[in-house]
């Protein structure tokens, strides 16, 4: 590869070639490759413990790959801190949802806002106009992403006290507020009644028209998955084990097996 | 009118010991640790002011700046240097740390400065009179200008995207960094802040007890570290009203009981906080992470 050109060298929003990562003797995931495109919505399925959240702590740098590379619009994650990443233009959300708890919800959407703030610390301090200005669009914008979900109203709430479903949609416009290009889901519709899950959908996909960015989302909710996904990919065991449009995976013989089990007398 | 003197006496002292407080519940609040050398921060402190106003002769608001810019500076350089390379380590070696840390300072200025204690000038001379009782112009300095800083503190924490980075940390590190919080920068700022204030709490104290030494730190740091708990070590707020409490309870002590007993009720009070409610008065439940 060009190292010179390292810079969106890739027509893809995420290029993830080879990557793997042990843990001690455990080989957690490997050789897994995954390419989205703008605005694309991608699948990740797999029976539980096969790798799909260690997936996501890769691709924000939470966890350091032992092997393999990855480029988060056209930039190389490796080394990289996950607050360097997420300026990068990833985003994400949490299998356990993992609000700031005691801060409002309005503060929730702010902090995740800061890396378009630039106003010093002293004109912080001294209320200069700067302050005052970015504050201002700083809330505004809160304000604005919060009733994309309908969460105007509850600005000034701790987020710690919302209702399960709305603590899971303020996880999404917090990820949104950080700008990002791809958007990872970890297991959004978990916990919600089918209702609810017919909404997510739904607002998944105005996520994806309204903010013009990729979502790639890990789900048990095989509905969701199939209703939403243009594209699927099959993990067990760390490995990629199918890949495919939702009608190609519902009737792949692999990912049967690896849901049901090895059919008999065959 | 005892007992308005006392109680007089006791909010001075009592806002000192939250300066010093609220350091520790900042620090505390944002990575759960007790960081014993931020007593010798106090003393840090006292000796620039004193050395650069009595030794340099310079002006004494020199002297006020020059020691908050060096604690806020070499708080955040213990940071680095001594806890940092720790911070995936248990806590055990962090605490274990920053009591190496505090002895290493103590005597470090013993050898500087020497153990003979050393006069620190009033900045704030004169006095007023209240009923038939004089009390040192520093009394009324050290009140509002703790008050004023508590304010300003409040403001920032609430209000500015470092006070909100700063409670974002203190909640949920990993999240917070997957936010694009900058974790490094945001807890190098608390360090500095919490020694600023320690700086400015040492200032205001050698006001009123004129003598500095290199071991004054670690009484002034351990009663600010009991009203840090008694309020809830990790809440601000609670820094504050323990800091005003142990201050008053010190001083109606030494008022009505007697002065030799003031120490004896703080740390008494620290057991009883202990015993009867260990999260303090507006301590957060500390659920465990699984």
């Amino acid at each position: 590869m060009n190292h010179e050109s390292v810079q969106n060298n890739s027509a893809y929003i995420l290029d993830v070639t080879n990557l793997g990562i042990d843990f001690g003797g455990l080989q957690a995931l490997d050789d897994f490759n995954i390419q989205v495109k703008d605005r694309e919505i991608v699948g990740l399925i797999g029976p539980n413990g096969a790798g799909k959240t260690t997936i996501f702590n890769l691709l924000t740098s939470v966890y350091q790959p032992s092997r393999g590379n990855i480029q988060v619009t056209g930039r190389s994650t490796k080394g990289k801190t996950p607050h360097e990443v997420s300026q990068f233009g990833i985003a994400r959300t949490f299998q356990n949802i993992r609000l700031f708890k005691n801060i409002s919800v309005i503060d929730n959407v702010k902090i995740a806002l800061h890396n378009g703030m630039k106003y010093s610390m002293l004109s912080a301090i001294l209320r200069l106009p700067s302050y005052w200005r970015e504050e201002k669009a700083a809330t505004k914008l809160a304000l604005e992403l919060l009733a994309v979900f309908n969460m105007q109203d509850l600005a000034d709430q701790p987020a710690g006290s919302l209702p399960y479903g709305a603590q899971r949609r303020l996880e999404i416009v917090r990820a949104l507020a950080t700008n990002p290009k791809v958007l990872l889901l970890d297991e959004p519709a978990a916990g919600m009644n089918p209702s609810e899950t017919a909404e997510l959908m739904s607002t998944i996909r105005d996520i994806r028209d309204q903010f013009n960015m990729a979502i790639v989302l890990i789900e048990h909710d095989m509905s969701l998955v199939m209703g939403i996904c243009e594209r699927i990919l099959v993990l067990n065991y760390g490995l990629i084990i199918a890949q495919g449009t939702p009608e190609e995976i519902k009737n792949s013989p692999v990912v049967i097996e690896a849901y049901l089990g090895q059919q008999r007398g065959e | 009118m005892t007992f308005l003197y006392q109680l007089i006496n006791g909010i001075q002292i009592g806002s000192i010991y939250a300066l010093v407080a609220l350091g520790y519940s900042m620090v505390y609040g944002i990575v759960m640790l007790i960081n014993f050398a931020h007593g010798e921060i106090i003393m840090i402190g006292s000796y620039i002011t004193w050395y650069v106003m009595s030794q340099m002769g310079l002006h004494p608001a020199i002297a006020i700046l020059a020691a908050i810019l060096f604690c806020a500076l070499f708080g955040a350089l213990i940071e680095k240097v001594a806890y940092k390379p720790l911070r995936k380590s248990e806590r055990l070696s962090l605490l274990i740390t920053a009591i190496g840390i505090s002895l290493l300072l103590q005597n470090t200025a013993q050898l500087i400065f020497s153990a003979n204690p050393r006069m620190f000038t009033n900045i704030f001379a004169g006095s007023i009179q209240i009923g038939s009782r004089q009390f040192s112009n520093a009394t009324f300095v050290t009140i509002i200008v703790s008050v004023l800083i508590m304010i300003g503190l409040t403001l920032l924490v609430n209000k500015t995207k470092i006070g909100k980075a700063m409670r974002a940390v203190s909640e949920d590190n990993d999240a917070a960094q997957l936010m694009g919080i900058n974790v490094n920068h945001t807890i190098t700022f608390t360090f500095s802040l919490g020694s600023a204030l320690a700086a400015v709490a040492a200032i205001l104290y050698c006001c009123s007890y004129a003598q500095i030494q290199p071991t004054m730190g670690s009484m002034l740091g351990l009663k600010a570290f009991v009203a840090a708990v008694l309020g809830g070590i990790g809440s601000m707020p609670g820094a504050m009203i323990g800091g005003f409490c142990i201050g008053i309870a010190e001083s109606l002590t030494k008022g009505y009981i007697s002065s030799q007993l003031a120490d004896a009720v703080v740390f008494g009070i620290l057991i009883v906080v202990l015993l009867i409610k260990p999260t303090g008065i507006l301590g957060r439940h500390i659920s465990e992470k699984v």
